[in-house]
């Protein structure tokens, strides 16, 4: 607030000069260079197991010979999926798998945010705080979350079974708030319903996914509120045209199938 | 990794459709190379200029054409097109928006607005976004005066800023990266051209650049720290458009319009890549490379480039003689010369010379006449050749394909030589050739990583002859090839059985060679040595140990290949030269030389192009150039040297060799002359075949200059760790 307040005044000071309004920039929470840890350093083996190694030949026949590289993304994947987030040496596994330079991996686990290149839980909570969600009450959502597991976000807790994340649109608005564990939506939730679910989780008890306030997915809560009526049969406009010969499109006074739908 | 794919997918299929596909892929080449008519050229408007260009030209080119230079940042014409840093935006007309000329090809009466005010709108527009993010910290930026960014802001920017500070915290700010002793990072500055990571990529060979992470927080490194370890690093530092990648050892040491420029060559290796040595008060400062599409495009090794501050240490400053306590003491050049002219008479003819690997062609046109004048006779080269008369054909020891022409060679043969530290700028032919044009690249040697893929056909001395004899698998992928080519590394021709190697190869290469195309080439390592064999000298210092002379001269001979012990007791050495080094120390007088930056000197590279050095500085203390030292003795002994300024000793070079005085023009030395060869008997046997330089840390250090350079120094105690730091790796790993 007082920034663009600063902004604003200095605009109006300076009158005739032109003035671009700024903000601060927001930067990813992520490093973009490795550090050597204990946890992550390029001497902790790495090695797909038995069945993974038959997903890799899998996924590596999809691609014709010349454009292997394009299993990078899958085999990264794959390598989370099994070790839980992606170490420094499944990076180094997936160069030499596709005999890539490691430089060319690094470029694509660093891109992309769903590569998680630092320690996370067994249960990885990404709660949605855009705008629809944050709308909805996200930031009562992501607080309970905090509370119950002890730790920040980007946190991993001790027992190493949870992470918070903080993450942009998940595309579930219609189910706002939102929250994403692992593979799995959580929507329509409440601070409670949150609290369940993490107890389950504690338990290793894997909560049904889907929303929590009784819709069977994003239709409307309670009955439909627009196109109530029944369908019409089909080609009822055509019938029109061919009745009156005028084109629907300059038809003004709008046709039963163009007729606005009523707020509720 | 930029081969084209469908030739490396071709590839793995297995050897027999590889050889048929390839063929295809050739064939197919051939004929698009040749076809009945030209493709029509079509023609476009810059700036309301007609021009006609080839289809596929880019608006950027097709400017070029007509002059008018479009603003870039990330478009180098070696490297492959980014079109990421959107500065060259130009206004095509009917086009609904700016197109970016470096990557988009002309369209047939396209007119391009190159200066309209859309364009200049647009360019505006993309410099303010890169400023934003740019530190305003050129008054203490080595780039500054010589910065790309700084010119077009200059040239293309905004007459005033836009940008407003919040807090002090708007702009980006990115830590910087060790990548080793040569390249200074300070990654704020680094406007993401991505240039330095196609070259590591492209050109060097190393991927071990990238740029990681997304949007505002994505940089530019190497994402685990390690090292950018390539013998061409410093050429990412020429290709940063602004200060992000600086000269380490010249940070913070001068700014671009205090320094002289001289243009010169560069005498490290044997390629005589083009130089421009940067020097102010009396001091080289740093070394650039100059264009020169012939020898070195654009580029210049880590050690030419580097090693300029041995040329301040370890120098020899003053005339010494040997004492009778057997100290070396400084004295007046009288003194000095009045001591070499005194053994010189008692020698009565029992007089040799060995001219060292920086020795000029001045220089040792004035050693042979002064030694001939005394009636001596043995005037060789520390460097090795084959046994017997090899030296008397100049396409025996010359690399006969060319530099520039090595890059159309479609299948090589390297023997004994690692072209990559011996010659980093040969190897980035050969690189050129692998990725662009197909070539299949074998070797005879050890192992090692040469930056492209090649097969390694073995160390065994009698690969060699399997392969000449056409019964190896690879004397097919020769004999099959427009524009084959055969490298021997000079140092393998010192071997015992050098001559019959020489002979076999020389023999093969008969049956190989094409119209206007000789597939045999010598790689030589040192830039004195062909124009040594050009004015007459014969190879291998052990000559000269054995004609055991009372007098011997060592002309920058610091290769310590003769040793006090291999001379008899009496015998008088002379030194001239520019280091304090293997030489100096066994001498019994030192005259000290001038460096390569400090005369004006012939040198002939391995392909036979005799260049020039221009003095960029004067000689350190009494140090003169090293002819004149020559010129000075034949006066005090009796015997005056016809010469008495360069251009007459010019016109002595050219009495012996008119190519020696045509600088810069290279001479086609014909096809080699088997008759004399056949005849030494093919017993081709000995050891293992081996190359001195196998690795980054045999690179740096190979003469006298870089040995006295401390950069150097540094660059291999870097490898050193980094090595380490790799093995250690790898050991936990296996544990």
């Amino acid at each position: 607030m007082l920034t663009s307040c600063a902004s604003k005044t200095l605009a109006a000071v300076r009158g005739g000069m032109r003035a671009i309004a700024t903000s601060g920039v927001q930067r990813s929470d992520n490093l973009f260079v490795h550090r050597d840890t204990p946890e992550d350093n390029p001497n902790i083996p790495f090695e797909f197991t038995a069945e993974n190694k038959k997903r890799v030949e899998a996924i590596m026949s999809i691609y014709p010979e010349g454009h292997k590289r394009g299993a990078m993304i899958p085999l990264l994947d794959l390598a989370q999926r099994q070790y839980g987030w992606l170490p420094l040496s499944a990076m180094h596994k997936v160069a030499e798998i596709l005999e890539l330079p490691n430089m060319r991996v690094y470029e694509v686990a660093t891109f992309y945010t769903m590569f998680l290149r630092k320690p996370t839980g067994k249960y990885h909570i990404q709660v949605c705080t855009t705008t629809p969600c944050w709308l909805r009450g996200s930031d009562e959502i992501l607080e309970t979350c905090k509370k119950q597991l002890g730790i920040g976000i980007g946190e991993i807790s001790k027992d190493k079974k949870f992470t918070i994340s903080e993450v942009e649109c998940l595309g579930a608005c219609v189910n706002a708030p939102m929250v994403a564990v692992n593979d799995d939506y959580y929507e329509d939730l409440t601070a409670k319903d949150m609290q369940d679910i993490l107890r389950d989780l504690k338990a290793d008890k894997i909560s049904p996914p889907g929303p929590r306030n009784g819709r069977f997915a994003s239709e409307p809560k309670g009955n439909p509120t627009s196109l109530t009526e029944e369908p019409k049969e089909a080609g009822f406009a055509v019938q029109r045209c061919v009745e009156f010969g005028d084109e629907p499109e300059n038809d003004e006074k709008g046709g039963p199938g163009k007729e606005a739908p009523k707020k509720p | 990794m930029i081969r084209a794919p469908l030739v490396k997918a071709l590839g793995a299929l297995g050897s027999p459709t590889h050889q048929i596909a390839s063929r295809a892929v050739r064939t197919s080449a051939i004929v698009a190379q040749t076809p009945a008519k030209a493709p029509e050229k079509i023609e476009v408007f810059v700036d309301d200029i007609p021009v006609q260009v080839l289809p596929g030209t880019t608006v950027l080119q097709a400017a070029a054409l007509v002059g008018v230079e479009i603003p870039r940042f990330c478009y180098h014409e070696r490297l492959a097109v980014a079109g990421n840093c959107r500065m060259c935006l130009v206004e095509v007309e009917k086009s609904p928006k700016p197109v970016a000329a470096c990557a988009m090809p002309v369209m047939k009466g396209w007119r391009i607005k190159t200066n309209s005010d859309l364009t200049r709108k647009a360019r505006e527009g993309v410099m303010e976004f890169l400023l934003m993010n740019h530190p305003l910290d050129c008054p203490i930026c080595d780039q500054g005066g010589e910065c790309d960014l700084q010119d077009q802001a200059m040239a293309f920017g905004s007459d005033r800023s836009r940008f407003t500070d919040i807090n002090y915290t708007g702009k980006r700010a990115v830590e910087d990266k060790d990548i080793g002793p040569l390249v200074k990072t300070i990654m704020t500055r680094c406007i993401h051209c991505t240039r330095c990571v196609r070259f590591a990529s492209e050109i060097a060979g190393v991927d071990d650049l990238g740029t990681t992470g997304r949007g505002n927080d994505m940089q530019i490194g190497t994402y685990v720290e390690k090292l950018f370890l390539s013998e061409l690093s410093g050429n990412v530092i020429d290709l940063c458009p602004v200060g992000a990648l600086t000269n380490k050892p010249y940070s913070f040491v001068a700014r671009p319009w205090e320094i002289r420029k001289v243009s010169s060559i560069d005498v490290l290796d044997a390629v005589g890549s083009n130089i421009v040595v940067s020097t102010r008060t009396n001091e080289v400062l740093r070394i650039l490379p100059r264009e020169n599409e012939d020898v070195n495009e654009e580029w210049l090794a880590d050690k030419s480039r580097f090693a300029c501050d041995g040329l301040k240490r370890q120098r020899l400053v003053a005339p010494m003689v040997r004492m009778p306590n057997g100290e070396l003491q400084a004295v007046e050049w009288e003194g000095a010369l009045i001591a070499v002219a005194k053994a010189l008479k008692k020698a009565n003819g029992q007089v040799a010379g060995v001219a060292g690997q920086l020795a000029d062609v001045e220089a040792m046109v004035a050693l042979k006449d002064l030694v001939n004048r005394l009636e001596g006779e043995t005037l060789v080269t520390e460097q090795g050749f084959i046994k017997g008369s090899g030296t008397d054909v100049r396409a025996n020891y010359l690399l006969n394909s060319t530099i520039a022409g090595l890059e159309e060679a479609d299948a090589v043969l390297l023997v004994g030589t690692n072209p990559r530290y011996e010659a980093p700028l040969v190897n980035t032919r050969l690189r050129k050739a692998y990725v662009h044009n197909e070539s299949q690249i074998a070797s005879i040697g050890p192992k090692i990583d040469l930056s492209y893929e090649h097969d390694n056909l073995g160390s065994d001395p009698v690969l060699i002859k399997d392969v000449c004899s056409g019964s190896h698998a690879f004397s097919k992928v020769l004999e099959g090839a427009k524009k084959p080519a055969i490298i021997i590394g000079a140092d393998l021709l010192e071997r015992e059985d050098g001559a019959a190697i020489h002979a076999t190869i020389v023999e093969y290469c008969q049956k190989l060679k094409k119209p206007e195309w000789n597939p045999f080439n010598v790689l030589q390592n040192n830039a004195a040595q062909v124009g040594a064999y050009d004015v007459g000298y014969q190879p291998g210092a052990d000559r000269a140990v054995k004609a055991q002379p009372k007098v011997l001269f060592l002309l920058n001979a610091d290769a310590g290949k003769v040793t006090r012990e291999q001379l008899p007791k009496d015998c008088f050495v002379v030194y001239i030269g520019s280091h304090g080094d293997n030489g100096a120390s066994i001498a019994d007088a030192v005259l000290p030389g001038a460096a390569y930056t400090e005369k004006q000197a012939i040198y002939v590279n391995t392909e036979g192009r005799p260049q020039q050095t221009l003095p960029g500085v004067s000689p350190p203390g009494m140090a003169r150039e090293d002819w004149k030292i020559l010129r000075a003795i034949s006066e005090v002994v009796g015997t005056p040297l016809p010469y008495d300024t360069l251009d007459e000793l010019r016109a002595r070079l050219e009495d012996i060799s008119p190519h020696l005085t045509r600088l810069g023009e290279l001479e086609s030395a014909g096809f080699n002359d088997t008759g004399a060869q056949a005849a030494i008997s093919k017993s081709i046997g000995g050891g293992a075949i081996d190359v001195k330089q196998k690795e980054l840390r045999d690179y740096f250090m190979t003469d006298a200059i870089s040995r006295s350079s401390l950069t150097m120094a540094k660059c291999i105690l870097a490898v050193n760790k980094q090595k380490r730091q790799d093995e250690q790796a790898k050991q936990s790993v296996a544990i």
